[in-house]
């Protein structure tokens, strides 16, 4: 055994040096040899694993677990981000593992792919997995959101009765998982109702009543289909959470802060990422926190010095000129991130990069879906990009942005370029890339702050 | 003139961003000065048929198809005397599944439809999935349309029925016989979603025109539109592989 870890190891090091990222192939091989290997070695953690799924926040949810995590102390195994298949699991597990192959960090905490959640929880038996929400990804990945949910009902009758799930009490479909094993549950949600608004999002997905099939009535919209609901037909409603956010205050692009309540008390939670759905990350890693014993101080220590996992909201600042990149990936995070960016007044320019490889969902359907009407008296200039450039300014068109404040430039570095230039030294850049063009974009900008003399000034906050 | 859309079962059948479909209707007749009106209509709703020329129904997921496929049971005749009449209809996957025969699920459960298009589905085990380009006849003009597919069902024509196209990209109704969707007088039966009408700007204006026609009667002229950005778009959507 103690083998097959250090061949492993030695493939993790050699795909790391020749630019695999070491991140899935090491775990992959290891898998082919020695498929109980992600069991024997999640069960050599201390404090045990953490699982983190769902369509949204999972990176940077798990990001901040971990800030709380070493604020408290505690070493922790993760995998990179993106790698959250079995062999990403895997890959991780081996990095970090002594050549006997036992972890050597206190916690595994492993954000987990939707549709890997079954095998993944089935292997590393967690001590808490946390289950945050399912919203309409890509669909030509996963199937159908039904399908999803019925994968994870299963994975949740089948884990170990040790297991506590944690779940949001605000997203229907997530919170009718409790059912399955209602002793070893932990809710958590929002219970400010004037965070919220009264309007549904297009997008929204599971508005019915997971009991009846009617539609669900709700005191308060806060993400999506996630709020105060209840259905008036069978009397189903939304679940009382124990961990919960109360006087909510979002301040824009700046972040927002709340009351964390719990059964030990309460404590003011301040975070720099902005938008009720960075919040609800927040809070769904506060409540880990709950359920792993830890104090009150040091998540809210942990939660306010977080800063934006990788990629995801990240604020830099190329050539003095101020530029903010955030992830869209879906219908519903697009929407907040639209949310969040029409709160700040005037016209703004934005860069939208689209891509339809793998990782972004070949089918860019979605964006048909996102409220971009909702964004269009907001754009003074606006660049697209990416393999689908067109297709989204197409989409903007359609949303009424007139055709003198639309440009296309499939090229990433050049719409980069082109948006710079259109950008004010006053003014933000948003940037509002897919995946695949986010990572591309972040490699553009470190390959051209050496080589090329626009990017030269290049410095990351 | 007046575009008179309704919009059947929109908050139930909604999963192939099929507000984009409506948004390129309600968009290219307000581009040229054309009213439009949007009616929704969901279960329990009685659409006054004849008041609109063109109807439109998507598909959803399982749970909401099954609560469709009863309430349009009652609608059928209704849908089906207007299709008779000449109004025009627009049917997307699941929607296309519901106005056909019927529909047979892998264990055999067998759920009816309304018999509008004549053709029935069967139920898959592996989804077909990935681009579509078709060609197709609207009227005497042939053209190239382009989308995205995703569905578990066959759908199989009967012989003498029309389908929309025929694949060059693709799978289409069955991935077996090489076409892709129907066509009954001026109804539409179609898996191409993406969605299919902001980038297929032929077959839009075709669908908008026929709808006119229906109410106002005559030979409808429409303005051209710059199209400039929708045909990148579609140049794009040509190129990709299945």
């Amino acid at each position: 055994m103690a083998a097959k870890v250090a061949s492993a190891k030695v493939i993790a090091a050699i795909s790391g040096r020749i630019g695999h990222g070491g991140t899935n192939l090491p775990g992959r091989a290891v898998l082919v040899v020695d498929k109980g290997m992600i069991a024997r070695s999640a069960a050599g953690f201390a404090r045990g694993s953490v699982l983190v799924s769902a369509t949204n926040g999972k990176t940077t949810t798990c990001a901040m677990i971990a800030s709380i995590l070493e604020r408290q102390q505690l070493e922790v195994t993760r995998n990179r981000e993106g790698a959250n298949l079995a062999a990403g699991v895997a890959s991780a597990l081996l990095r970090d593992a002594s050549m006997v192959g036992r972890p050597q960090a206190d916690v595994g905490l492993f954000e987990v792919d939707e549709a890997a959640f079954p095998e993944v929880a089935l292997q590393s038996r967690p001590r808490i997995a946390l289950l945050m929400n399912l919203f309409r990804d890509q669909l030509d990945r996963y199937g159908e959101l039904e399908h999803i949910a019925g994968l994870w009902r299963a994975a949740l009758g089948s884990m170990s009765p040790d297991t506590l799930t944690v779940l949001n009490a605000d997203d229907p479909l997530v919170a009718a998982m409790a059912s399955i094993r209602p002793r070893k549950t932990l809710f958590f949600g929002i219970e400010d109702t004037s965070a919220g608004s009264s309007v549904m999002q297009h997008a929204s997905d599971s508005k019915y009543c997971t009991v009846c099939g009617n539609p669900f009535d709700y005191e308060a919209i806060f993400v999506g289909h996630m709020g105060k609901y209840h259905c008036r037909q069978c009397g189903n409603s939304r679940p009382s959470p124990t961990v919960y956010a109360d006087q909510v205050k979002l301040d824009g692009m700046r972040g927002s802060s709340f009351s964390l309540v719990t059964s030990a008390g309460s404590i003011r939670i301040h975070i720099s990422l902005p938008g009720l759905y960075n919040l609800y990350n927040a809070l769904a890693a506060a409540a880990v926190g709950v359920a792993m014993g830890i104090d009150l101080q040091v998540i809210s220590a942990g939660l306010s010095r977080f800063s934006a996992a990788f990629g995801r909201v990240e604020q830099l600042s190329i050539g003095g000129k101020r530029v903010l990149l955030m992830l869209v990936k879906n219908p519903a995070g697009f929407n907040e991130v639209i949310r969040t960016l029409t709160i700040e007044p005037g016209p703004k320019t934005l860069m939208l990069a689209l891509n339809d490889r793998i990782a972004d969902g070949r089918d860019i359907s979605w964006i048909w879906d996102v409220d971009m009407e909702q964004l269009a008296d907001s754009i003074g200039y606006a660049v697209c990009s990416g393999t689908r450039a067109w297709e989204m300014a197409m989409r903007l068109k359609y949303a009424g942005v007139a055709d003198a404040c639309l440009v296309v430039e499939t090229d990433l570095r050049q719409a980069l370029l082109s948006a710079l230039e259109r950008t004010r030294d006053d003014e933000m850049l948003y940037v509002l890339p897919t995946y695949t063009a986010m990572l591309a974009l972040r490699q553009e900008i470190s390959q051209h702050f050496e080589t090329e003399r626009e990017l030269r000034d290049l410095v990351w906050k | 003139m007046e575009m008179r859309i309704a919009h059947l079962y929109p908050n139930l059948l909604n999963i192939y961003a099929d507000r984009g479909n409506i948004i390129a209707l309600r968009q290219r007749c307000l581009w040229r000065g054309i009213e439009v009106r949007v009616d929704e209509f969901t279960i329990g709703d009685e659409p006054d048929w004849g008041e609109y020329n063109f109807f439109y129904i998507s598909g959803g997921q399982d749970r909401e198809q099954n609560l469709v496929c009863r309430d349009l049971s009652l609608k059928g005749d209704g849908l089906k005397d207007a299709v008779e009449a000449d109004a025009v209809l627009l049917s997307i996957c699941g929607g296309y599944q519901l106005l056909g025969d019927y529909y047979r699920a892998i264990d055999g459960g067998t759920m009816a439809g309304i018999g509008l298009f004549h053709a029935h589905t069967l139920a898959g085990r592996k989804r077909l999935i990935g681009n579509v380009v078709i060609e197709s006849r609207l009227g005497d003009r042939s053209v190239i349309l382009a989308g995205f597919e995703n569905h578990a069902g066959r759908t199989y024509l009967d012989s003498g029925q029309q389908p929309l196209g025929r694949v060059k990209t693709g799978n289409g109704n069955n991935s077996e016989d090489g076409g892709e969707g129907i066509v009954y007088r001026n109804a539409f039966g179609t898996y191409m979603h993406g969605p299919l009408l902001p980038k297929n700007t032929a077959f839009t204006d075709f669908l908008i025109r026929k709808a006119l026609e229906h109410h106002h009667g005559g030979d409808v002229r429409l303005e051209p539109l710059d199209d400039s950005v929708e045909e990148e778009a579609r140049a794009v959507a040509l190129r990709l592989q299945r």
